[in-house]
C-alpha cells in the first residue's frame, strides 16, 4: 500500500507541476472511496447498531433504550452453550469431511485433468446455479428414509456405526446430526476446493520431478513438497468452509431436529419469534467473537501469512 | 389467490374490470414473522408501507391492531362482507365486530397421516401422535406455537380459548415428553407436506387446505379431526395506516365476499371459506369441493372448532420462549 501512495521520485532539474501530483497522490483514495462507503454504510454502521441493541432493555411494546445491560451476553451464553458447542462441532466436522472430499478432487483437476480442466471445474460450480434452498431440500430426498441411501447405509451396517457414535438414531438420517454435517458438507464444498485448486495450481511440476529424482517416493513427494506448498489454499479453504457453516441455520432447519439446533437457528428465533432483539444481537456478537477468536489462533498455528 | 392456466388471476381481473381499480397482488408473504420484520420499521416510523391491503394470520393481525398500526374500516363500504362473512369469524376477542380486519381464509389445524405408512392404522388423537410407539420418530408437530400447542390443550382437555398459565405449561410438559422420547421427529413450517408424502413423516398436525391439496395427489394422505376438536384460525385482510387507497381497498375485500367471487377463489385455494351462501356457487364450479368439510365446514365439524385466544405481548413472549426451548432454541 505505502508504495502506491509515494510519489515518483522527482526529476533533477525542473520539479514536476503540482497540480497532476497531488492527484495521483489522492487517485488511489479516490478509487478507494466506493469500497470504504460500502464497508461504512454497510458493515460498520449495523455493527454499531447492533451492539447498541445488544446493551437495550425494554419490549417491543415500550421501545427498547440503552441500558448498559452487559449480563445480556452472559444470560446469552449460559442458556444456549450447547447450541454454541454444537454450531463449533458441526461446522469442524464439516469442514474435515469437506477437506477430505475435496483434497483429491482439487488435485485431480490440479494435476491430471488434462483438458477436462475446464469442464469438471464448470461442474464444482455448476450447483451454485440452483437455489441454497433447493439444494438443501434436495437432501430431503436424497436421505429419504425409505429411499436407496438408507438402504445401502442400513445393509451395510454404517447406520449401526453411526448410531453408537451418536451421529444417527435408529434406521434413519434425516433429522439426526449425520443429515445436517451432510447437507453442510455438500453445500460448502466449493468453497473447499476452489482455493484448494488455485494453490495446487500454481506448483511447479518440475518439484515433483525434482523429488522423484532424489528418490522420494509419491507418498514422501506429496508430504514433503505438495502438501505444504497447498497450506495456504488448505487454511483459507478450511476457514472459507468452517465461517459460513457456523453460522448457517438451514441446513439445521431442514434436515434437523430439535437436538440438531445450531446457533443461527437460536438467533432467528429470538429475532424473528420471541422479539428479543437484544438477545439476538448479543448471540451474534458472541458467534462473531467465537469464530474470529478460533480463526486467529488457527491462522497463527498453521503459520500461514499468505491465504490465497 | 387463484391462477389460471395462462397465469392470470380471474378473480381479480373480474374485479378490475368492473370498478377500473387495477390491483397489484405481490406473494410477499413467506412467513408472519418475517412478514412483521420487513414492514415493522415503516410502521413504527409512521409511514407509508407502501402497501393498501395486507393478508397475514390472525395473531399477528392482532398485535398489528394492538399497535395501533392499521385502519378502522368503514362498515358502509363493506355490505356484502358484513352480511356474509360466518357467524364463526365474527367476533375474535382480539377484534370484536370486525372492525380492522376481515378474514381472507379460515385455516382448520388438523391431524393429518399418510395410511401407507401407519400399514392402515387410523390416526384420530393427538395422543396417539404423542404415544403410539408404531410411529416414534415419524410424528410431526408445526413450529407455529399457537397450532401446536393448540391441539395439544384441546387433548389435554382444555379449551385454547381461555387456558391458564399452569395449563399452558402442562401442556409444554406433555410435549416435552414425546420430545425427550424421540418420538417428534421435527417442527416444521410447510415443508412438513413433502414429508408427509414421503412418509418420512406418517402422522403429523396440519393444515388442512394442504391436505386436501395433497389429497389430490397421494390417495394414501388421510386427515382426521380429532375428538377433542381442531383449532382454526384466520389470515385477514388489514389497511396498513397511511395506505393511499383505503377505499379501494374496502371494495376489494367486499367484493370478495359476494358468493361468486368467493366461490371461485374457495375452489382454488381450498382452504376454509369465511363467506356463507357460497356452497351452491361452488359446486357449480367443483362439486366435491363444495361437499368437503375442510373447505365449506359441515354442522359437526364447526360445534368442534376452537380459536386461540389472544395473549398479552408478555405472555406471548413468554410462551414463544418455552416452545422455542422445547423445539431445541
Amino acid at each position: 500500500m505505502s508504495t502506491l501512495t509515494k510519489p515518483p521520485a522527482p526529476a533533477e532539474e525542473a520539479p514536476p507541476p503540482a497540480k497532476p501530483r497531488k492527484r495521483g497522490r489522492l487517485v488511489p483514495y479516490w478509487l478507494l472511496l466506493p469500497g470504504i462507503l460500502w464497508l461504512l454504510v454497510f458493515f460498520a454502521l449495523p455493527l454499531i447498531y447492533q451492539a447498541s441493541t445488544s446493551v437495550q432493555t425494554g419490549s417491543l411494546e415500550e421501545g427498547y433504550k440503552v441500558t448498559w445491560h452487559f449480563a445480556t451476553y452472559w444470560d446469552a451464553l449460559g442458556d444456549y452453550w450447547p447450541q454454541f458447542l454444537r454450531s463449533v462441532i458441526y461446522a469442524g466436522a464439516a469442514t474435515i469431511l469437506c477437506l477430505l472430499l475435496g483434497y483429491p478432487l482439487a488435485y485431480l483437476i490440479a494435476f491430471r485433468a488434462g483438458r477436462w480442466r475446464n469442464l469438471i471445474l464448470v461442474l464444482v460450480i455448476a450447483p451454485f446455479f440452483t437455489s441454497f434452498l433447493i439444494r438443501t431440500l434436495a437432501w430431503k430426498t436424497i436421505l429419504a428414509d425409505g429411499g436407496p441411501v438408507v438402504g445401502a447405509l442400513n445393509n451395510l451396517h454404517l447406520l449401526d456405526v453411526t448410531n453408537w457414535l451418536g451421529a444417527t438414531d435408529g434406521d434413519r438420517v434425516l433429522a439426526t446430526p449425520l443429515a445436517v454435517v451432510c447437507g453442510l458438507t455438500y453445500n460448502f464444498l466449493p468453497f473447499m476446493i476452489l482455493p484448494l485448486y488455485t494453490s495446487l495450481e500454481r506448483i511447479d511440476g518440475r518439484l515433483h520431478e525434482a523429488a522423484g529424482d532424489l528418490y522420494a517416493r509419491p507418498s514422501t513427494t506429496f508430504r514433503k513438497v505438495t502438501f505444504p506448498l497447498s497450506m495456504p489454499g488448505v487454511v483459507s479453504g478450511t476457514l472459507l468452509t468452517f465461517i459460513p457453516a457456523a453460522g448457517d441455520y438451514v441446513n439445521a432447519d431442514l434436515l434437523g431436529s430439535t437436538d440438531t439446533r445450531m446457533v443461527g437457528n437460536v438467533i432467528q428465533t429470538q429475532f424473528l419469534r420471541i422479539l428479543d432483539y437484544p438477545t439476538a444481537a448479543a448471540l451474534s456478537f458472541i458467534l462473531m467473537a467465537a469464530i474470529l477468536f478460533m480463526v486467529t489462533f488457527y491462522i497463527r498455528k498453521s503459520g500461514t501469512e499468505d491465504l490465497v | 389467490m387463484d391462477v389460471d392456466k395462462d397465469e392470470r388471476r380471474p378473480t381479480l381481473d373480474a374485479f378490475t374490470k368492473r370498478t377500473g381499480i387495477r390491483v397489484k397482488y405481490t406473494e410477499d408473504i413467506n412467513d408472519n414473522n418475517e412478514f412483521f420484520g420487513k414492514i415493522k420499521p415503516q410502521l413504527a416510523a409512521g409511514q407509508d408501507t407502501g402497501r393498501d391491503l395486507i393478508c397475514v394470520t390472525d395473531w399477528l393481525a392482532a398485535r398489528l391492531i394492538r399497535f395501533g398500526w392499521v385502519q378502522k374500516l368503514d362498515p358502509a363500504q363493506l355490505p356484502h362482507a358484513y352480511a356474509n362473512l360466518s357467524a364463526q369469524f365474527r367476533s375474535p376477542d382480539w377484534d370484536p365486530g370486525r372492525a380492522y380486519s376481515y378474514p381472507w381464509t379460515g385455516i382448520s389445524t388438523v391431524i393429518a397421516y399418510n395410511k401407507k405408512a401407519t400399514d392402515g392404522e387410523k390416526i384420530t388423537s393427538v395422543s396417539q401422535l404423542l404415544d403410539e410407539p408404531k410411529l416414534k420418530g415419524r410424528v410431526g408437530f408445526l413450529s407455529e406455537m399457537r397450532d401446536s400447542m393448540g391441539m395439544v390443550l384441546l387433548d389435554l382437555g382444555k379449551d385454547p380459548a381461555k387456558f391458564t398459565d399452569d395449563d399452558f405449561d402442562a401442556a409444554v410438559a406433555r410435549l416435552q415428553k414425546a420430545v425427550d422420547r424421540k418420538q417428534i421427529r421435527r417442527f416444521t413450517g410447510n415443508d412438513y407436506t413433502a414429508d408427509l408424502d414421503k412418509g418420512d413423516l406418517a402422522a403429523c398436525v396440519a393444515w388442512a387446505g394442504d391436505v386436501v391439496q395433497l389429497k389430490l395427489s397421494n390417495p394414501d394422505i388421510e386427515f382426521a379431526i380429532p375428538d377433542s376438536g381442531y383449532l382454526t384460525s384466520t389470515d385477514n385482510l388489514l389497511v396498513p395506516n397511511k395506505a393511499r387507497h383505503k377505499r379501494n381497498a374496502e371494495r376489494l375485500i367486499d367484493y370478495y365476499y359476494e358468493p361468486g367471487p368467493a366461490a371461485r377463489l374457495a375452489a382454488y385455494i381450498n382452504y376454509v371459506c369465511p363467506v356463507d351462501g357460497v356452497r351452491d356457487e361452488l359446486a357449480k364450479i367443483d362439486p366435491k369441493a363444495a361437499a368437503n368439510p375442510l373447505i365449506i365446514p359441515d354442522k359437526a365439524m364447526a360445534a368442534k372448532s376452537h380459536a386461540f385466544r389472544s395473549l398479552t405481548p408478555k405472555e406471548e413472549a413468554a410462551y414463544e420462549g418455552k416452545f422455542a426451548k422445547l423445539t431445541g432454541s
